[in-house]
């Protein structure tokens, strides 16, 4: 038998094997830790990889966890799921690909990163239970199968942030997410209630294909959307983003950064697939647009002014967090409208969607350098740090790179997102292409002032000990430079085989409810 | 009308919880609150899958017998009661922690991390 078919679930199951296996590993020293560590992240990386080729060659995967077989959705000539589904298109292989690339690039840096301080296995263990999170919300395809992913990741991450609980500011920065994630993903269990209160399933191929809109569904959809958007930071519900990425250690703020894109993915999934054509107003785009926007503006109007290196590029991610909103937003307002999405909605969502990767890759390296800076010179603030590029050559390199790509500078690959989504919002409404761009010259501006103050400058006295990085933090850092620069040599390849195929997914509702309901709508 | 009455209860728990964790300064007080929307969303879970004169959904042990209660809320619930459980007791030992460090259960004064 094939093993591939199992991919699925191996994606899955690896890392849980790797989070409670992790103390036993333990057991055998610092060095069996570390190898288990890297093992079970390289291991999960690759299989996310091989998902993706499996699914870009041959459609749609589900996988039917504890049925007689794998591919049973409907079984006893039920019409209707009743186990848990994985389901797996384009866009979730896409995402889970770019879940894979941070965590292991995170596993690296934090092998050194967190030498010094002891309770190792436990960080281990919480550090794969929140890859298991962030993949399961990912590649499920049950509405219940997502909440419970979402707590198991929201749980690790809770630890993780904390990690440092000798510092009254990591446990109060974990207290203000914990708050605020909790009370969210409860709102996703009431939506889920309403959802299984009108149709007796949990499936959301299952639900999407009979669903209608009416009152349950409407609050249903509120409460989600609200939810995820807690969940990934977005403007009026930003407060803990900056918080919790700051006190994080920077390999988990990095991992982080991808659990906050799979709370995007869910509510993508939620308007596109469960929802879909349903959606008969233009209600909820205008809301995600409009949170998009003032996401943009006002993470990047905190940025400027923000003097500790870490708060400062969490406020850049709720801003960079805008642009993804915004570009799917208006792919979502044009769903209905076939003229309008090959217009400018599929080009908007082409965007969005190139945006996740880069946006992951290049803020995940920058909270990297940001954790190499404070290992190496001990601080984390713009007054204090200068002249650092003297004596770490190689990180202020990568910094570069990450900063050039976050600004959008051509030929780097931010710019080739940000510009496809320019060109699609111009044809919506001019003035958000224009906000767009302001926020783009902002960031620029703020990059520019970390670079000179931390980097360039004067040699000080009390950085003359400072040496650069050591090895396996820089092998974190460069897995996500070699990343940044393959999708800026190749945006042609990253464009038709990454991006187009997700965005063709996630805008094809029917072949998502195909794969499990079998035949058409 | 007394059918939608457990519905009415889980409205009211659900908005007192969210006013605990909006507007109360204590922490138990606001940990008190989240446990009340957790409570309140596995109510409503439970109530969906409640049916009048129904039986227990064990096909074994129902008898003979026309209708069941929906067995799926109540594996759901169980989930939920788990995942709260551990939310409740991370969030109590952080609480103690916070405590801890600055002395003090009032939120306005735990405020290191600002702008």
């Amino acid at each position: 038998m094939n093993w591939q078919i199992h991919l699925p679930a191996l994606v899955l199951a690896i890392p849980l094997l790797g989070a409670f296996a992790a103390p036993l590993a333990g057991l055998g020293g610092k060095h069996i830790r570390n190898a288990w560590f890297i093992f079970i992240s390289v291991v999960t990386t690759v299989l996310t990889m091989l998902l993706w080729q499996k699914v870009a060659a041959g459609g749609p995967a589900v996988y039917v966890l504890g049925g007689q077989a794998w591919n049973l959705t409907l079984p006893s000539g039920l019409t209707w799921p009743i186990r848990i589904v994985l389901e797996v298109d384009a866009f979730g292989a896409f995402m889970a690909v770019v879940g894979g690339i941070v965590a292991l690039a995170g596993a690296f840096f934090s092998l050194r990163f967190m030498e010094k301080f002891s309770g190792l296995d436990k960080f281990v263990s919480l550090y794969f239970l929140l890859v298991t999170g962030m993949l399961g919300m990912e590649l499920t395809g049950d509405l219940f199968n997502f909440f419970v992913f979402l707590e198991i990741a929201s749980v690790a991450s809770f630890g993780l942030v904390a990690f440092w609980r000798d510092r009254p500011e990591a446990v109060e920065a974990s207290f203000k997410y914990m708050v605020i994630s909790t009370v969210a993903a409860m709102m996703v269990l009431i939506a889920i209630g309403f959802l299984y209160g009108r149709y007796n399933a949990v499936n959301m191929a299952a639900v999407g294909q009979m669903l209608h809109m009416g009152y349950a569904e409407k609050i249903a959809l509120v409460f989600l959307v609200i939810a995820l958007a807690m969940k990934c930071g977005t403007v009026p519900m930003h407060m803990w983003t900056p918080d919790a990425y700051t006190e994080a250690p920077a390999g988990v703020t990095c991992l982080l950064v991808g659990v906050s894109q799979a709370a995007l993915y869910g509510l993508f999934r939620v308007c596109f697939s469960l929802y879909g054509a349903s959606l008969d107003s233009v209600v909820v785009p205008w809301t995600i647009i409009v949170m998009g926007v003032l996401s943009m503006f006002i993470g990047v109007s905190m940025a400027v002014i923000q003097k500790e290196i870490k708060r400062l590029m969490a406020y850049h991610s709720v801003s960079q967090i805008g642009y993804i909103l915004l570009g799917l937003g208006v792919g979502l307002l044009a769903l209905r409208d076939p003229q309008a999405m090959a217009d400018y909605g599929f080009t908007a969502m082409k965007g969005g969607i190139y945006h996740i990767i880069n946006y992951t890759v290049y803020k995940g390296l920058l909270f990297l350098t940001a954790g190499a800076l404070y290992y190496a010179a001990g601080s984390r603030n713009l007054n204090e740090l200068g002249g650092l590029a003297r004596v770490m050559p190689q990180t202020t390199f990568m910094f570069v790179i990450a900063a050039a790509a976050i600004a959008g500078l051509p030929p780097f690959n931010g710019f080739v997102s940000k510009l496809l989504i320019y060109e699609s919002t111009f044809a919506v409404y001019p003035i958000l292409a224009v906000m767009a761009l302001v926020t783009s010259v902002l960031t620029l501006a703020s990059f520019v002032k970390v670079f000179q103050t931390a980097f360039l400058g004067p040699a000080k006295a009390k950085f003359a000990h400072v040496t650069e990085a050591p090895g396996s933090m820089i092998l974190g850092m460069s897995i996500l430079t070699v990343v940044i620069i393959g999708l800026t040599l190749f945006p042609t390849w990253a464009l038709s085989h990454l991006v187009e195929p997700a965005a063709k997914a996630l805008v094809d509702q029917a072949g998502y409810i195909a794969a499990v309901m079998g035949g058409g709508l | 009308m007394t059918g939608n009455i457990p519905f009415l209860v889980v409205g009211v728990v659900f908005f007192l919880g969210l006013y605990a964790v909006l507007f109360e300064r204590n922490m138990i007080k606001m940990a008190i609150g989240i446990t009340l929307v957790e409570a309140s969303a596995n109510l409503l879970l439970i109530v969906l899958g409640y049916r009048f004169d129904g039986s227990i959904p064990v096909f074994t042990l129902a008898g003979e017998v026309k209708q069941m209660v929906l067995p799926t809320p109540q594996a759901l619930t169980l989930t939920a009661i788990v995942i709260g459980l551990a939310t409740s007791a991370l969030l109590l030992s952080l609480i103690m922690m916070l405590y801890r460090h600055y002395g003090t259960l009032d939120v306005r004064e735990i405020r290191r991390l600002r702008g």
